[in-house]
């Protein structure tokens, strides 16, 4: 038999954006450690609504650690205390009998709480539709093998490109910077032959957007890589500061367009 | 209802040249004067909204989720087909499209299997183009690895996380268009209703699902690439919010549903671990590679595993049954989906199963580990092999992982002609969602291949070609304002207070769960005749109990995820019984339908050519009335019908 434990959850409850939230305490029993921590929460909201109240909101969707959906700072910690684990995988074997977990949505200016565990990460897409694209029409490809690509870049682009946009770096940054959600995409298309024409253009945009979105500067800290669920690294963050001094450079001597 | 599939004259291989020539073209400065709607934002919904908007048409796209970038196109691990033969193996296009018809089971519709084929090549140069980090060798070209029901190397794959890439590819040329103001993107809409003028499809009814309030699209053509219905299992590897409702809805609206009762069970998932589980996960088919799948020949033997008792790894090699490679030894580990999930059934129907439920079976790495060391399987399975570890506790380095089949894709779906255009005129369907390409089983890495195809080369030149028949007076003239959008939108309202005004006792929830019941006991692995009639009889009672007893708290202005699965629930529901129908009718046995009066000797399916040689299609007749049903039958020119065997 799998072992099971009674824990208590205090739980942000916020009914819309402009109303004020608090953290709400409830009792769930019976939790099995092979259950996820969102398969708890389920369990919490069959109860409140067997109680004919409203369940937890909270966003999820594929609940296996890919699709970026599931955002809520678990005891202090976004996406939890396991290392390199969304929320959806966290497993309720890394908790025990009795203990008490606190589960609040993203803090972050830019990310406004939608509902209770709910945020608005809508900026993340503001950013990638300003540049975070190469621009290939459908139909004017080459051969996929006429350009070869060593396998120590495609690897570095797929360590970049493994970014789910989930946005636990910008909530566990104390300046709620992006700079690594920014640099992983940065990254990932300016070190691939194909991005290069647009590489210039694609990190001032980027940045540009960044910013205008409110997001703060990068101090170096480091939390963003160790809450981050796909281990992105913070070189990322330095690959971003390097493409954008040089394109600030060449943009003061001979403007991008 | 009209089942003309219209398609094209001509040998196989000439067929969509000569129909991309032969169809209407809209000329590019009037293509701004047309709007087009693009529910889902998957691989067949971003690509077609990116490629029509990158055409210069006006595109609206809906998604549920709070980005376009979480469809769950994203979660696809292996890879993507594509015939290039870079591995010089003796692949084509002719053998992809042999073998995706062969693995279909001789039902799908040729032609659109060859073009399939035939523009798998076009895609992946567009996703590389597109900066799709695929894995390479090290002199810098593509790598390629095998998968179930193919005997070459042809699949493309990004680790084990290749539907990420594509479908952050495919959201890259999105965001760009909304950037530019061609795609007006709609995130946290949900499509509740198609809305009709004349005969054709002229917009949609939604809800936004972050405020509650609901809201008319209009458009000149519709394009759903809205997932398939593998949630009506409750459990499944599909994502919390995939649903039905928008093909259901459609479908409702005179769209006929093509064979709703082909479903893939996929062999390779995390067994089931209790009852308050929410979903199913998927370990990639790509592990059949180097692991090994096997259960102890002795029932005895693995009840001793499942109380842990005895260490898998103590079992000597005489004393496992390694199925799949004893019973079909040309494909071995790698036999396809539908033959490998039911082979791992009938060894736990046997007592042989292993996990604390008895359901469940071994996929070992030992053999690959001690022949090509532990550095190579982490390269190729890493990240696979971690996710397995962070879920169930266990080390597969250390010890076999356990798997066992569950619910992944869905072949049925919304029925299409050869422009991907279902029997409504205007509405076109692309992905999961239209049943198009895979027959009656899909192989591994083909649902990456199909969407993008769809999305990227198809849909762009189909819808152009009914916009330019429409004609460009006809362009933008649906407005919001006619009466047809007001009685849908009032209908949809109507609903919504319903659900929120029963004021029964039970959750969305709870009868999702016993929808999910009824329909894998009886439409899963193994149907019956009696089983199926059976289960129309409890889905009937079950809906009757939901519009009675159903309890939806909170209300409708704003997020209310109960509110969300009611509504889904509801057409789960419904659709259970159609798929249920259409087991019932289907009195063979073929691909991921197993209907157990229809099996040879040694338990393999047997299909009935010559009678069910037919793409089941039903048309929706009103709430208590048998739906009718229609035929497409299918005509094998260029394949030869022949018994699928993989021994």
């Amino acid at each position: 038999m799998e072992k099971t434990m009674d824990l208590t959850l205090k739980v942000w409850r916020q009914k819309s954006a402009n109303s004020m939230g608090a953290f709400e305490t409830y009792g769930v029993k019976d939790v099995s450690e092979g259950s996820s921590f969102l398969e708890m929460l389920d369990t919490l909201s069959e109860d409140l609504v067997e109680k004919g109240k409203e369940p937890v909101a909270f966003d999820h969707d594929c609940r296996e650690g890919i699709c970026g959906s599931c955002s809520m700072t678990i005891n202090g910690i976004p996406h939890g205390p396991e290392k390199a684990t969304t929320a959806c995988q966290l497993h309720m074997r890394h908790f025990h009998d009795g203990q008490t977990i606190t589960i609040e949505p993203w803090r972050a200016k830019p990310f406004p709480v939608i509902k209770d565990l709910v945020v608005d990460r809508s900026p993340f897409d503001r950013i990638i539709q300003s540049g975070g694209f190469i621009t290939s029409r459908a139909g004017s490809a080459v051969d996929a093998n006429a350009i070869p690509i060593s396998k120590v870049t495609a690897d570095y682009a797929m360590d970049a490109a493994a970014c789910i946009g989930c946005g636990a770096c910008v909530a566990a940054c104390p300046n709620a910077s992006a700079m690594l959600f920014t640099g992983a995409k940065v990254s990932h298309m300016n070190s691939l032959p194909q991005g290069k024409a647009e590489k210039d253009r694609r990190t001032l945009a980027m940045v540009t957007a960044m910013d205008g979105e409110g997001f703060g500067g990068c101090t170096n800290i480091g939390e963003c890589e160790a809450a981050c669920p796909k281990s992105i690294s913070l070189d990322m963050i330095a690959h971003l500061n390097r493409d954008y001094a040089t394109a600030q450079v060449k943009n003061f001597f001979n403007p991008v367009t | 209802m009209n089942l003309d599939s219209k398609i094209p004259e001509g040998p196989l291989s000439e067929k969509w040249s000569s129909h991309k020539f032969n169809m209407k073209l809209v000329n590019p400065s009037n293509r701004r004067k047309y709007n087009i709607i693009v529910v889902g934002s998957g691989l067949a919904g971003g690509a077609a909204a990116a490629s029509l908007a990158e055409q210069g048409y006006n595109v609206s796209c809906f998604c549920y989720q709070d980005s376009p970038r979480r469809a769950h196109s994203i979660a696809a691990q292996g890879g993507i087909n594509a015939s290039k033969n870079y591995q010089n193996d003796g692949d084509s296009v002719h053998r992809l499209f042999y073998d995706t018809v062969k693995g279909g089971d001789y039902r799908a519709r040729e032609a659109n299997v060859y073009r399939l084929s035939e523009v798998s090549s076009d895609i992946i140069d567009q996703c590389v183009a597109n900066g799709v980090p695929f894995a390479r060798e090290y002199g810098g070209l593509l790598a390629n690895r095998s998968f179930g029901g193919a005997q070459v190397s042809r699949t493309f794959y990004a680790r084990g996380q290749t539907g990420q890439q594509l479908l952050l590819g495919a959201y890259s040329a999105l965001s760009k268009q909304i950037g530019l103001g061609k795609v007006k993107m709609f995130n946290r809409h949900e499509m509740l209703d198609l809305v009709k003028v004349d005969g054709h499809a002229k917009g949609i009814i939604v809800r936004n699902m972050a405020t509650g309030e609901v809201s008319r699209h209009a458009s000149d053509a519709v394009v759903l690439a809205t997932g398939g219905y593998g949630n009506v299992f409750f459990l499944s590897t599909n994502a919390q919010g995939c649903n039905v409702t928008a093909a259901y809805r459609a479908h409702k609206r005179g769209a006929g549903m093509a064979n709703p009762c082909y479903t893939q069970i996929h062999p390779t998932c995390i067994p089931v671990h209790g009852d308050k589980q929410s979903k199913l996960t998927l370990m990639s088919e790509s592990l059949r590679n180097d692991g090994r799948i096997w259960t102890p020949k002795d029932a005895e033997v693995a009840a001793m595993i499942r109380k842990g008792e005895t260490d898998p790894n103590s079992v000597a090699e005489d004393d496992r049954d390694y199925f799949l490679e004893r019973k079909y030894p040309s494909f071995g580990n790698l036999a396809p989906r539908d033959i490998s999930s039911r082979a791992a059934k009938e060894a736990c129907d046997e007592g042989r199963g292993v996990a604390s439920t008895g359901l469940g079976v071994f996929l070992d790495f030992r053999d690959a580990i001690k022949r090509d060391g532990q550095n190579t399987i982490k390269e190729r399975y890493g990240n696979l092999f971690d996710m397995y570890q962070c879920i169930t506790g266990d080390n597969p380095y250390e010890t076999p992982m356990m798997i066992f089949p569950a619910v992944h894709y869905t072949m049925g779906g919304l029925w299409v002609d050869y422009n991907l255009e279902s029997t409504i005129p205007g509405m076109f369907v692309g992905g999961e969602a239209n049943f198009s390409d895979h027959g009656a089983n899909r192989l591994g890495a083909s649902a990456l291949m199909q969407g993008l195809s769809d999305g990227y080369f198809v849909l762009p030149y189909t819808v152009g070609n009914y916009l330019g028949k429409q004609g460009v007076a006809a362009a933008g003239k649906v407005t919001t304002e006619h009466p047809a959008f007001a009685e849908a939108e009032a209908n949809v309202k109507a609903r919504i207070d319903k659900f929120l005004s029963i004021g029964g006792t039970e959750s969305p929830r709870s009868f999702h769960k016993r929808l999910g019941h009824i329909i894998w006991e009886q439409c899963g692995m193994a149907r019956s005749k009696e089983g199926l009639e059976g289960a129309i009889k409890d889905l009937q009672a079950l809906r009757k109990e939901f519009w009675t007893n159903l309890r939806v708290v909170g209300d409708a202005d704003g997020i209310n995820p109960e509110l969300e699965r009611a509504g889904r629930v509801a057409d789960f529901i419904e659709f259970g019984e159609l798929m249920c129908r259409d087991a019932l009718m289907r009195e063979e046995s073929c691909g991921g339908h197993f209907r157990v009066e229809h099996q040879t000797e040694d338990g393999e399916a047997l299909r009935d050519d010559e009678n069910f040689a037919f793409a089941g299609v039903w048309e929706y007749k009103g709430d208590d009335v048998d739906p009718q049903l229609h035929k497409e039958s299918l005509i094998y020119e260029n394949v030869e019908l022949a018994t699928r065997s993989y021994k």
